[in-house]
């Protein structure tokens, strides 16, 4: 029997009345917070409470943190803010907003496993760079999540310490890598949180549960302090039970860093701005927008039910004015075998220093070679392990041309018609996954029906594109259904667009709630 | 003085068989200073081994010798004296305490991130253009992959396919003592990459953890950890031990002009790999080869490859040239002889691939030409000048190997003093003074203005060359002016005839029984008045002068 969560979701038909405008305000919690504590509405320490108190009690079940500090310390901080307020002082953009932090992003005081055995322990010395601007934003580090080990998965099954499970339906995979972050901030255990996004681990644990996540613009991030999986795909992304939410979040991460040559000196926008201003949307608010459906995503291997789900969200985006095509991307098969063999080949070396010397149990040899060989062997997980071999095999001498230098040919291609199609199109349009979420274990023993699953997202990374995951409704499964997601791809850079079109279809989208069972009954929006 | 080659008397010579001695020509010893900066010259103790040979077995030897020709190639480590890493803004000090200047970037920390020293493109740039290379105008990084403690990432950040220097070639002029001659020898690449970091060994065999003796690590030292470096590879073009260790010495000279790097050998700033192999004449093939590690100064250098050279064309002359495999061997200083460190095992696959945490190096043509435009007058082109002007191969290679000497030399002859008077203050008196007092020519009070003025107070006659000298060292050891001297102390030379005259009457009056066997013929005694005179005038009269003057009195009949 499903619930009316599973209904069709309607469009809003009179848009510019005012309780509508109202509604978008409330939708963003950062904004909501920001509110409600400067109008004494509440105390950083009671909202800070009420975030704690949910996350022990729904904690057991989900496993989505692998570290939460003790709550006196997050109570300090809401403490301290809460002073700031009765003193009338500034307040950050973020002040009392309570994050998650993937565990693959370093935190000067929480270890930093990237859910690896090889990092037990671990701590670093310093702050990643989107960590820091968060902290000086006013934010509340609440723990760090859950992923598979170094990001290298799709479940979090690949976590060296835990699986994480999914809030919609305990049985169920949240998706991964940053599958803790998504889970987190799906069951309200926090505001919104970070993950990182190398072929997809935003993008599909936010669709698998049925929160917005934001994948930016290769470079519109600092990568500083993020633990590198693949260096030329990584990207920092950001999750929100809302698209403003994410928005917020982006803006206050984003721009050059000086410890990241890779990151851009491109001004960043005030993505903020449009979610406040939003006050009247016109009958045809994305009137003329030009929206490309890309034909290969909605073919063999996608669940009917998500092709279903993801049509009527185009008709949804019709509705508010776009002209959607259908575009056709050739090379976008091609995406897989190449990002596997390059997140690959990057990963083997950016592996290389975890070799018993300084991090993990080190396994004393005869010489060193058995060293190293014994530290790794016990230290790594084997997923982790057989992309550590793929990538050495990949790059070795005589297969370099045949693998390495072939799959950034592909991705060259790519690349192209990525950029073509946008030349013609503002957005792309495709399933954030093929899937909803399937159970646990159950594709565990077939990593190639696993890698299958990040067919919508690699091309993405390999293409530096940003793109925005957002719920778009619930296909059958679990007590309450199961939510899908629809990924907007934009041109480089443009990640304001993104926001826009995500927003407005968010907020035009009724009949949808996106709170899961778990705490369906305690959380009013 | 940052090198001097002295002529090498000695032939050093070794056993291999029992039966057979034999020699190499062209010993060497070098003396080189710790760095341009100036510090204190650290005399490298030679360490040959005087052995006679038989004369036959001399002869039997340079018989063999005269069969085979060697075949030399270097990689030369450069670290660039950048004040901050490559990658990161640690600064670097030679023999800092361990692990004091290292942070999460040099460290390979999980997270941290490389960012590019501009400053070691512009370094990288002026060598290349100095080794009269074509730059790559888009070159980039890459990852060069091996495990070791020492290597914090797991990885070396370097160049691989596109080094931003290609295709040059460095001047030599081979020292007089050696036969003299220009070489010029093939720059193949230059290259940037970063250093490693330094295994520290405890004394005995006792290594710090006692888990770790099972192996031979000790503590891991990270301050030398992504240090800028240039690596030179040059084009098999040397044949001797002397050119090999000359060329190296030219590259010091280089990036001393250039101002990149120390250059010090001991401290590991400048370091020297050589290849070596050796095919009988005529034959175009290489031989198979042979690559040394281990050389902390070009003396061992060309010994090591003296000796290198020697025991392969004995191996070549005895049948046994399949016993010279692909190897490294190590220089042991000791024992004057290389011995086995690793035999290769195919070729090692370093997983290269491009760095993604770097973009592209691209330089234009504005930022290249404004360099070469910066770009000093280096050794080749000082050289060529010199020799213009007239000097000697010996004294131009002694100017110019210093670029603070030549620095001094250019800038005296700036005030207009006479070229070759110059050079022969500072090879000199200068140069004697400098060993003695362990001093280099930036640490001494002279400056090249005074020298000037005391070479023009000479040849003006305002004192006398005798005078001269003595001021000089005043100047060298306490600094002052040469005017300043010469008033103080009352040194003006007497050039008037009329005051000569009147010391000399005064003289010859208060002698009057030395001037009565003179004149009865004992002429030698003209330069006993000679000496009063000059006493009386406390050396200031001049001498011409005076000796004309008192011939006159001594001869006149009065």
């Amino acid at each position: 029997m499903l619930s009316s969560a599973q209904t069709t979701p309607r469009l809003l038909r009179s848009p510019t009345t005012t309780a509508a405008a109202a509604a978008l305000k409330c939708s963003s919690q950062i904004i909501t917070t920001r509110k409600s504590l400067i109008s004494r509405q509440t105390s950083a320490v009671d909202l800070a409470k009420s975030f704690l108190h949910r996350l022990r009690r729904t904690e057991p079940q989900l496993n989505s943190f692998l570290y939460v500090p003790p709550d006196e310390a997050v109570l300090k901080q809401a403490e301290d803010l809460d002073k700031k307020i009765k003193n009338n002082e500034e307040l950050g953009p973020l002040a009392g907003v309570l994050v998650g932090i993937k565990d693959n992003i370093c935190t000067y005081d929480m270890p930093s496993t990237a859910g690896s055995k090889l990092l037990e322990n671990y701590r670093p010395p310093y702050d990643a760079t989107a960590v820091r601007k968060l902290r000086a934003c006013g934010a509340i580090v609440v723990g760090k999540t859950n992923l598979d080990e170094f990001g290298m998965g799709s479940t979090t099954e690949a976590s060296a310490y835990q699986v994480t499970a999914n809030p919609w339906d305990l049985s169920r995979v949240p998706g991964g890598s940053s599958g803790g972050s998504a889970a987190a901030v799906s069951a309200r255990q926090c505001m919104v949180s970070l993950g990182s996004d190398t072929g997809g681990s935003v993008r599909q644990p936010a669709s698998f549960c049925g929160v917005v996540g934001l994948k930016p613009t290769y470079g519109r991030v600092s990568r500083y302090g993020l633990v590198s999986y693949a260096s030329s795909l990584d990207v920092i992304g950001c999750f929100g039970s809302s698209v403003a939410d994410a928005g917020i979040l982006l803006n206050s991460i984003s721009g050059h860093d000086k410890n990241d040559a890779t990151s851009s000196s491109r001004e960043v926008p005030d993505y903020a701005s449009q979610f406040l201003e939003i006050d009247d949307l016109e009958s045809k608010p994305l009137k003329g927008l030009r929206v490309g459906v890309i034909r290969e995503t909605l073919e063999d291997g996608v669940d009917l039910e998500v092709i279903s789900s993801v049509r009527d969200a185009v008709s949804h985006l019709e509705e508010l004015g776009c002209l959607v095509t259908e575009v056709s991307l050739p090379s976008f098969s091609l995406g897989l075998p190449a990002y596997y063999i390059l997140a690959s080949s990057e990963s083997s070396s950016n592996l290389s220093r975890y070799d018993g010397v300084r991090y993990g149990n080190q396994v004393f040899g005869d010489e060193l070679n058995s060293l190293y060989g014994d530290s790794r062997a016990q230290g790594f997980g084997s997923e982790v392990k057989m992309r550590i071999l793929m990538g050495t095999y990949a790059l070795s001498a005589g297969y370099y041309d045949a693998y390495y230098k072939r799959a950034q040919q592909v991705r060259t291609i790519i690349r192209n018609s990525f950029k073509e199609a946008l030349d013609k199109n503002d957005i792309l349009i495709s399933p954030a996954a093929p899937s909803v979420a399937y159970k646990i274990g159950e594709k565990k023993n077939d990593p190639l029906a696993m890698y299958a699953g990040d067919i919508m997202t690699v091309n993405v990374n390999l293409a530096g594109l940003p793109a925005l995951v957002l719920p778009c409704g619930f296909v059958e499964g679990g007590s309450k259904g199961l939510p899908v997601g629809i990924q907007m791809i934009g041109a480089a850079f443009d990640e304001e667009k993104l926001l826009k079109i995500g927003h407005i279809f968010e907020q035009t989208l009724q009949g949808c709630s996106f709170v899961p069972p778990i705490v369906a009954d305690e959380w009013t929006p | 003085m940052a090198l001097t080659l002295l002529r090498g008397l000695k032939t050093h010579s070794f056993r291999l068989y029992p039966s057979l001695h034999f020699t190499r020509k062209h010993g060497v010893v070098f003396f080189s200073t710790k760095s341009a900066q100036g510090q204190t010259a650290a005399q490298e103790k030679q360490h040959t081994r005087l052995k006679v040979s038989s004369k036959t077995d001399s002869v039997k030897f340079d018989e063999i010798s005269k069969n085979y020709e060697a075949v030399i190639g270097i990689e030369t480590h450069v670290q660039l004296s950048t004040l901050t890493k490559a990658f990161c803004s640690c600064p670097y000090t030679y023999g800092a305490q361990p692990n004091t200047s290292a942070c999460p970037v040099c460290m390979g920390l999980p997270g941290a991130l490389p960012v590019l020293n501009s400053k070691v493109i512009e370094y990288a740039v002026k060598v290349g253009l100095a080794l009269n290379c074509s730059l790559s105008l888009s070159s980039k990084f890459d990852r060069k992959q091996y495990f070791y403690p020492d290597l914090p990432k797991g990885y070396q950040i370097s160049q691989f396919d596109i080094p931003i220097a290609l295709g040059g070639y460095l001047d030599v002029d081979l020292p007089v003592e050696f036969g003299g001659g220009h070489r010029k020898f093939g720059v193949t690449r230059v290259h940037m990459e970063e250093d490693a970091g330094k295994l520290l060994h405890t004394g005995n065999g006792n290594y710090s953890q006692e888990n770790y003796d099972s192996f031979p690590i000790g503590i891991v030292d990270l301050n030398r950890a992504g240090v800028p470096l240039l690596e030179i590879v040059s084009e098999p073009d040397m044949r001797t031990g002397i050119e090999a260790a000359e060329y190296a010495a030219e590259l010091q000279r280089l990036v001393r002009y250039l101002g990149v790097s120390n250059g010090n050998m001991q401290e590991g700033s400048l370091r020297c790999d050589v290849n070596i192999s050796i095919r009988p004449i005529g034959q175009l093939e290489f031989g198979t080869k042979v690559e040394i590690k281990n050389l902390n100064s070009f003396s061992s250098m060309s010994r090591a490859i003296d000796f290198e050279i020697s025991r392969q064309e004995l191996l070549y002359s005895l049948g046994q040239a399949d016993e010279i495999v692909q190897e490294t061997r190590l220089w042991e200083e000791g024992a004057q002889k290389t011995v086995t460190m690793r035999k290769k095992e195919g070729l090692a696959d370093y997983r290269y691939f491009p760095e993604p945490d770097l973009p592209g190096v691209n330089l234009s043509e504005e930022y290249v030409n404004e360099i070469r435009d910066s770009l000093p007058e280096l050794p080749e082109m000082k050289r060529r000048r010199y020799e213009n002007m007239g000097l000697s191969m010996q004294d131009v290679l002694f100017l110019t190997t210093d670029v603070n000497v030549a620095a001094f030399f250019d800038a005296t002859i700036a005030t207009g003093a006479d070229v070759k008077l110059a050079t022969n203050w500072i090879m000199g008196d200068i140069a004697a003074y400098m060993k003695n007092e362990k001093l280099s020519i930036n640490d001494i009070k002279l400056t090249p203005q005074e020298l000037g003025e005391l070479i023009a107070s000479i040849k003006s006659g305002t004192i006398s060359g005798k005078i001269g000298k003595e001021i000089l060292f005043e100047l060298m050891a306490k600094g002052g002016t040469v005017e300043g001297l010469i008033k103080e102390k009352d040194l003006v030379q007497i050039v008037d005839p009329t005051e000569i005259e009147k010391i000399v009457d005064k003289v010859l009056a208060n002698n009057p029984k030395q001037l009565e066997q003179y004149r009865g013929g004992k002429t030698k005694l003209q330069g006993f008045f000679a000496g009063q005179v000059m006493k009386e005038t406390k050396g200031k009269a001049n001498p011409g002068l005076l000796n004309k003057i008192l011939l006159d009195r001594l001869n006149s009949k009065s």
